[in-house]
């Protein structure tokens, strides 16, 4: 231990002079949680601005704040099939294109399965299947009876690991754009576990479209239409042509968002592309056409070759872009598309072509989502929960001082000193690292007062029978002090061990609730020992002291 | 002032014959009560499902609400007021259902503001847990509980002796059998928080134990001809006015939060207002005596010779 008084009196001060100023924001935040233009933009000194204070406010947590919570599963299976759905077409397509027989082209399960006429394409095939998709491997290649060659391909393991990984990071980020369309503060999109994604959304206003927004993340098809009236008519009495089916168009009243009306479309079931292979898609306006709006769409080098063949092959056809098994648009294809843009153009609204364009941007996903886990907590729940919880803390922490001033007198008002030092510390060291306060958070603390006055209830039960053996109480404090620190330290380390393993374990609140009491037991340490002790040397060196009141 | 005084002398190893009767009760009450409810009752964080809470400007039944939602079509919707929190105020619960929990809030929400009118109804919050995260989630739960364990385990070993740390750890087992007991006899969900409470008395009840230990090791120290038995005794003595005064102290801010803190707190105060009571006990009457008895079954040789070698 330090001897000079002074400079631990100097190491107090500075500890709780950064608390107290790691604090300020949060003490002075006004209620729509803005701060002073001072605080938040700093100072003019000259040519700069200087921030003279921090200016984080203490981290609420959902449970505080109110918010939504979300856990979402991709459906990986989905993308994979979906990945192979779309090789198969490439692969009838180069078939075509070489003049090669074959009887099928297609998927059964997570197999790609080639049906060749003959087995002399057997070589080329499968040299032009390795060299474009690297990731397929042959796991068979056979003669069958009705004549021809089944060749079969999967994902190498490796590389199907990486497909998911991609899936998943590439989902990630389009979540990411769409919740930046919400202009929230401080949401939080990160991978959870081997393949899911966790979304935080802190004082979400509008819960309903948020989740909207974000369930709306899904798979982006484009599907051929089949016009048949006949047909159309037959389906919607359930008889669904083989390789086809029935999806739905919602039209939307404008003003409430109401569904109006659902109109229907027989598709080809065959996925002709995902949106996977977009890059961007805009609005644009059509000058010529007094100002009409148009979605501009690009498509990355594969989506070029895709969409010039699909395109190509199905002129005068319409192509339905289906998100999520709802059609939001069934454009007619003009012409052969070349050079990896197109337009979608029609006698939309401009917020139809703007949801048109978002639809296609951000729904550029492979996989479809799952919710695995959602907790929307109300903000009036939030704001209940931290009023109690604000006031139990502080009558918890009042019965405390008063119970340690009554039972060691003047000692206990040290140990009261301390505990209030402590939790002056515990927020502020939260408030700089960012550390979230959740509602067991408030617990955590309501614990730490009782487990930081135990240092202290451990000391003076120490300092008492060093009394009773007749020393002196500088003697005392002095034995008091040594003799209780290793079982203090002891005590405490082994509570570190519980609450640091909630912590990796802990999501959320819980997480919330191990990081306070980590933080608890390592400040209490400080002030129980380091601060009260500084106290009573310094009186034990300022006053003849000669009876000890503890 | 002073609540046990200095010269107490309570033959707590000598009467711990008694103390294993109580705890062997508790334990077979608390086991007995998990195996009559078939296990734990989880909540919807480790049993998937999802949870409605709402609140009403009047008063509602229970009833009420329940015969309005099984007319909606629900199957045996769970409906329980809010414990500890604001007056007319339930959660419904629902374990099967076709809905997304979205539907099924808005569902919930429309009925019953159809039968209580605009505006009387306040939808506080919504949960839903997957299946499939409930399974993950019990598994990483138990999982904590037991690194927590084992962590303490080997810290206690490499600071004390393999037999403490055995002590310690039967102690603690002792207390999260019997919080979860608690639990299983009021009927309370067992929760996520209530694993964190679960561990925050695992680490709370070695902390007690930790204290009485230190002590028995310093006097076994300083009096090496006393028997194990009396040295153990005095020291738990000695160190019983902090035993009581700090659990005391303790339980102050946690029963704050108990009867203060609100609903969503209020079981998770329950369970370390009822771990910090059985921990108390523990490292009072049971750490100390099952390491005694470790002793008396495996007497170990080098007891006295490691007792000089550390000092």
């Amino acid at each position: 231990m330090i001897k000079d008084l002074r400079i631990r009196f100097g190491i107090i001060a500075v500890v709780v002079l950064v608390s107290v100023a790691y604090l300020i924001p949060t003490l002075i935040v006004k209620e729509d949680r803005t701060l002073p233009n001072w605080m938040t933009n700093g100072i003019a000194m000259g040519d700069e601005r200087v921030k003279l204070l921090p200016s984080k406010t203490l981290h609420l947590g959902l449970d505080l704040k109110g918010g939504m919570h979300l856990l979402l599963g991709v459906d990986l299976d989905e993308a994979l099939a979906n990945s192979l759905d779309r090789f198969s077409t490439e692969v009838g397509g180069y078939m075509d294109d070489e003049g090669i027989a074959y009887k099928k082209s297609g998927r059964e399960g997570t197999e790609l399965v080639v049906v060749l006429s003959s087995s002399e394409d057997e070589q080329a095939l499968k040299d032009y299947v390795s060299e474009r998709y690297r990731m397929l491997t042959v796991t068979e290649s056979r003669t069958i009876e009705e004549g021809g060659m089944e060749i079969r391909f999967v994902y190498r393991e490796k590389d199907l690991a990486e497909f998911n990984d991609r899936t998943v990071e590439q989902t990630l980020e389009t979540i990411r754009n769409r919740v930046d369309e919400l202009g929230l503060t401080e949401p939080e999109i990160i991978r959870q576990g081997e393949y899911d994604i966790l979304v935080q959304l802190p004082g979400v206003s509008d819960m309903e479209s948020a989740k909207e927004l974000i369930r709306k993340v899904a798979l982006l098809e484009f599907k051929l239409v089949v016009d048949d009236d006949e047909m159309l008519s037959e389906a919607l009495k359930g008889n669904i042509p083989e390789g086809m089916e029935l999806v739905y168009e919602k039209v939307k009243d404008r003003e409430t968002g109401e569904i109006m009306d659902e109109v229907p479309y027989l598709v080809e079931e065959e996925t002709q592309m995902t949106g996977e292979v977009i890059t961007d898609a805009t609005i644009a306006f059509d000058s010529s056409k007094a100002g009409r709006p148009y979605v501009h769409i690009e498509f990355d080098r594969r989506g070029e070759a895709l969409f010039e063949k699909v395109s190509g092959d199905n002129v005068g056809r319409r192509l339905a872009i289906i998100l999520d098994n709802n059609v939001y648009s069934a454009p007619v294809i003009k012409s052969r598309i070349t050079g990896g843009a197109a337009i979608i153009e029609g006698s939309f609204p401009l917020d139809e072509a703007k949801e048109l364009a978002i639809v296609l941007r951000a729904g550029a996903l492979p996989a479809t989502l799952t919710l695995l886990e959602e907790r929307t907590v109300g903000p009036s729940l939030g704001t209940d929960s931290i009023r109690m919880g604000f006031m139990a803390t502080l009558v918890g922490g009042a019965l405390v001082v008063i119970f340690m001033a009554l039972y060691y007198g003047a000692s206990g008002l040290v140990a009261d000193l301390a505990l209030f030092l402590n939790m002056v510390i515990i927020l502020g060291i939260m408030s700089a690292f960012q550390a979230t306060l959740t509602l067991p958070g408030i617990a955590g603390i309501a614990l730490t007062i009782g487990m930081a006055v135990d240092a202290n209830v451990l000391v003076f039960e120490r300092v008492r029978e060093e009394l009773r053996l007749g020393k002196t109480p500088r003697a005392s404090i002095e034995g008091g002090y040594s003799k209780a620190f290793l079982t203090i330290l002891d005590a405490n380390v082994t509570t570190l061990i519980a609450a640091l393993v909630l912590f990796q374990f802990g999501t959320g609140p819980v997480k919330g609730f191990a990081v306070t009491l980590s933080v608890g037991i390592v400040t209490s340490l400080f002030t129980a020992i380091f601060v009260s002790r500084t106290v009573f040397e310094f009186a034990m060196s300022r006053f003849r002291i000669k009876r000890l009141s503890v | 002032m002073e609540f046990i005084k200095p010269d107490v002398s309570y033959d707590i190893i000598g009467k711990r014959t008694y103390a294993y009767i109580v705890s062997l009760v508790l334990i077979v009450i608390s086991i007995g009560s998990l195996v009559l409810h078939g296990g734990p009752n989880y909540g919807i964080d480790f049993a998937g499902g999802s949870l409605i809470q709402v609140q009403f400007s009047e008063e509602v039944t229970l009833s009420e609400i329940k015969d309005i939602l099984t007319t909606a079509g629900l199957k045996d919707p769970v409906v329980q007021s809010f414990t500890g929190g604001e007056k007319n105020e339930y959660i419904i619960r629902v374990v099967e259902t076709d809905l997304d929990v979205a539907t099924l809030s808005e569902m919930v929400m429309e009925n019953l503001t159809d039968h209580f009118g605009e505006g009387s109804v306040e939808l506080r919050r919504v949960e839903m847990v997957g299946p499939r995260v409930g399974e993950d989630l019990k598994r990483k739960g138990l999982l904590a509980v037991v690194l927590a364990v084992v962590g303490i385990l080997i810290y206690v070993s490499v600071r004390f002796e393999f037999r403490y740390a055995l002590g310690a750890v039967a102690a603690l087992v002792h207390d999260s059998i019997i919080t979860l007991g608690a639990f299983s006899i009021m009927n309370y969900e067992v929760s996520l928080p209530i694993i964190a409470a679960i561990l925050t008395v695992i680490g709370y009840s070695i902390n007690d134990t930790i204290v009485v230990f230190d002590r028995i090791r310093e006097n076994l120290r300083k009096a090496r001809k006393e028997p194990e038995e009396e040295v153990m005794n005095r020291s738990i003595n000695e160190t019983l006015s902090r035993t009581i005064i700090t659990s005391g102290v303790t339980l102050l801010a946690v029963l704050a939060l108990l009867f203060l803190g609100g609903g969503v707190i209020h079981d998770f105060a329950f369970a370390l207002t009822v771990g910090i009571l059985v921990g108390t006990y523990s490292s009072i009457y049971v750490a100390s005596p099952v390491v005694l008895a470790w002793s008396k079954l495996f007497p170990h040789k080098g007891s006295a010779h490691r007792r000089k070698r550390r000092r």
